[in-house]
């Protein structure tokens, strides 16, 4: 036996195959550890659409709703903010709405809205996901030339009544309008609309 | 007894090193007889880390890693537990103060030049160390489930989504849902118990027996090797590490307790530094608190991420900075081109560079604990900077700072003029 000529192809060619089948194994097994961390059939199916009344909503207030474990922001916008938000087109940085990804295409319009005067809003921060406070009122703390909006105090961003993002604020993009619907006059649908669930 | 003793110790030593590893590491292991005080930190951070493990340990004895309980287990602990909140204290306080201890350790090496050849690895397995702690400490935070618990974990897990083309899908996998929820929860208390732990312990154990094998540096940065005494074979300035520096290490514990108890008893929120105060709140994911800052730890790189401008509307090049920042360390054992390794023998132009970073890293750490608007806004007229924020020109500028120590010392280095080395350590 040990006089015995070693087989240098065949023992490379053992190793190469032996690591090979071996690689492909613990690439196979490590699939369904990564996949065990993606989210769960239960939490996909939590992302239910939910219904909100807007009948109760004060012009110039807005209610807050769960979806997704999102906030939603409804806003009842009045005259007076509907008004200002065609005022500072040339501070926004999209105010065309080029970034088509962040509305459904019945809101890609001046308002960003069904109904003119309501908005509807997913309360993210499209910079690193806080959600932005409301600062509704015109002027008081955000400075004199503040058209109401909102303001994310984890890096600065801001945003108006439309959730269009100010020049200058870290989040790159306007705030996402969800997908939604009005099921009758008062009551609404977020998360579904005639195309079906989001 | 001694007899039976010593035939023991002899019947384990034929089946185990347990003796050989003794001598190997502990009782003649030569260290450099000039160490000072900066050397007690390595000890130091082992002292926390076994501390951090075991608090940690009767900690998971009553916590729960779950969104519905979580916090009122914390609260729990705190209150109704035996001492529990004496351990839980220990653990919040021992996580801040591990990144005092490694922080110093970084810096020691840092002035003496204890990552140049031949402590190459020893340097990258602690900065694998410095990267599994940070680790340890973000997944860590999210456990009480408090209002920054929450929204640090949320914007932190963002970040990832800002890498082009797969970064969304990265950090819905790393949540495990749509936003940071139970699932989240439950994976990160993994992580934090025992997948990063275990990292850790591997880590430290590469990094010691790496620094064993090649020896300590000192603070005169000779290598002590080069002069061994002919007969015995063991280095002229060597002494045992045991009983030497274990005693010596014990005065640094010491100290180290003193000021750890007293932060525990007296001061363990230490005015929102340690713990703060947005996370005696519970989480809720609909509302962000009105300011939200990370401790004060990682505030050195979260203001790098603030002050570099989303470009082409991508956060990515704030992102990458922020992550360049930590893992640039690594690099310092190619950057550092000086013919001496310890602060003692090299010229100005170093020791200007040296301090220009440690000021650009405490300004940065201020900063990043606070608001973006801090110091106000430029007046508008003024040139260049007209309407924006002091606090982020002042972060953009230390950022560069910051870069800068790294990115010219090679050259810096090399023109740098210095003084000659001594041959035998200077006591």
């Amino acid at each position: 036996m040990a006089n015995q000529q070693v087989d240098q192809g065949k023992r490379r060619f053992l190793i190469a195959a032996t690591t090979a089948v071996g690689g492909v194994a613990a690439a196979a097994v490590a699939v369904p550890f990564i996949s065990s961390m993606l989210p769960s059939e239960r939490a996909k199916a939590a992302g239910a659409p939910v219904e909100a009344d807007i009948s109760k909503i004060e012009s110039g207030a807005m209610i807050t709703v769960e979806w997704r474990g999102k906030p939603v922001w409804l806003i009842n916008r009045s005259q007076e903010m509907m008004a200002a938000l065609v005022q500072h087109d040339d501070k926004l940085s999209d105010p065309k709405l080029e970034v088509t990804t962040q509305q459904p295409a019945y809101c890609q319009n001046a308002s960003r809205s069904i109904k003119t005067n309501l908005m509807v809003l997913v309360g993210i921060c499209t910079h690193l996901g806080c959600s932005p406070s409301p600062k509704l009122q015109a002027g008081n703390e955000m400075g004199a030339d503040w058209p109401g909006g909102f303001f994310c105090p984890c890096h600065g961003s801001r945003f108006d009544l439309a959730g269009r993002v100010f020049k200058g604020s870290p989040a790159p993009i306007n705030l996402v309008v969800p997908p939604h619907k009005y099921i009758n006059d008062n009551l609404l649908l977020i998360g579904e609309d005639d195309k079906g669930a989001a | 007894m001694q007899k039976y003793l010593t035939g023991l110790l002899g019947w384990v030593d034929d089946r185990f090193p347990l003796t050989a590893n003794w001598k190997a590491h502990l009782s003649e292991y030569y260290a450099p007889k000039n160490f000072n005080f900066w050397y007690f930190f390595g000890s130091l951070a082992l002292l926390v880390l076994v501390l951090q493990i075991v608090t940690g340990i009767f900690l998971t004895m009553n916590y729960k890693p779950d969104a519905e309980l979580a916090f009122a287990s914390v609260e729990y602990i705190m209150r109704d537990v035996s001492w529990g909140w004496l351990i839980r204290y220990m653990h919040s306080t021992g996580a801040s103060m591990f990144f005092v201890v490694v922080y110093l350790h970084m810096f020691r090496g840092l002035i003496y030049g204890s990552y140049r050849n031949p402590r190459e690895l020893i340097w990258l397995f602690g900065v694998g160390i410095f990267l599994a702690l940070m680790g340890e400490a973000f997944f860590g935070y999210l456990l009480p489930w408090g209002q920054m618990s929450y929204w640090g974990a949320q914007v932190i897990i963002n970040l990832f989504t800002s890498i082009p083309f797969v970064g969304p899908d990265i950090s819905l996998w790393l949540r495990g849902d749509y936003m940071v929820s139970d699932a989240t929860l439950n994976r990160f208390f993994a992580f934090h118990v025992i997948a990063l732990p275990l990292v850790l312990l591997g880590l430290v154990a590469a990094h010691i027996i790496a620094l064993h094998e090649v020896g300590s540096n000192n603070p005169d940065g000779v290598e002590i090797k080069k002069h061994k005494d002919p007969e015995t074979g063991i280095p002229l300035d060597g002494i045992p590490f045991h009983p030497y520096y274990t005693v010596k290490d014990i005065v640094g514990v010491s100290v180290f307790l003193i000021v750890f108890s007293a932060i525990i008893f007296f001061a363990p929120e230490m005015g929102g530094y340690f713990l703060e105060a947005n996370n005696f709140i519970p989480a809720d994911p609909l509302k962000t608190p009105s300011h939200i800052a990370p401790v004060w730890y990682f505030t050195p790189y979260y203001s790098i991420l603030r002050a570099v401008p989303p470009i082409m509307n991508s956060q990515f090049p704030g992102v990458a900075a922020m992550g360049l920042s930590v893992v640039i360390f690594a690099l310092l054992p190619w950057l550092d081109r000086s013919p001496v390794k310890s602060i003692r023998y090299r010229g100005p132009i170093y020791k200007v560079w040296l301090a220009l970073f440690v000021v650009s890293f405490l300004i940065l750490g201020y900063l990043g604990t606070e608001p973006s608007n801090v110091w106000g806004v430029f007046d508008p007229s003024t040139f260049m900077v007209g309407g924006a924020d002091r606090a982020t020109v002042v972060a953009r500028i230390f950022t560069v700072v910051y870069f800068l120590f790294f990115i010219l010392m090679p050259w810096y280095t090399s023109i740098d003029k210095t003084k000659p080395v001594p041959e035998r350590v200077t006591g």
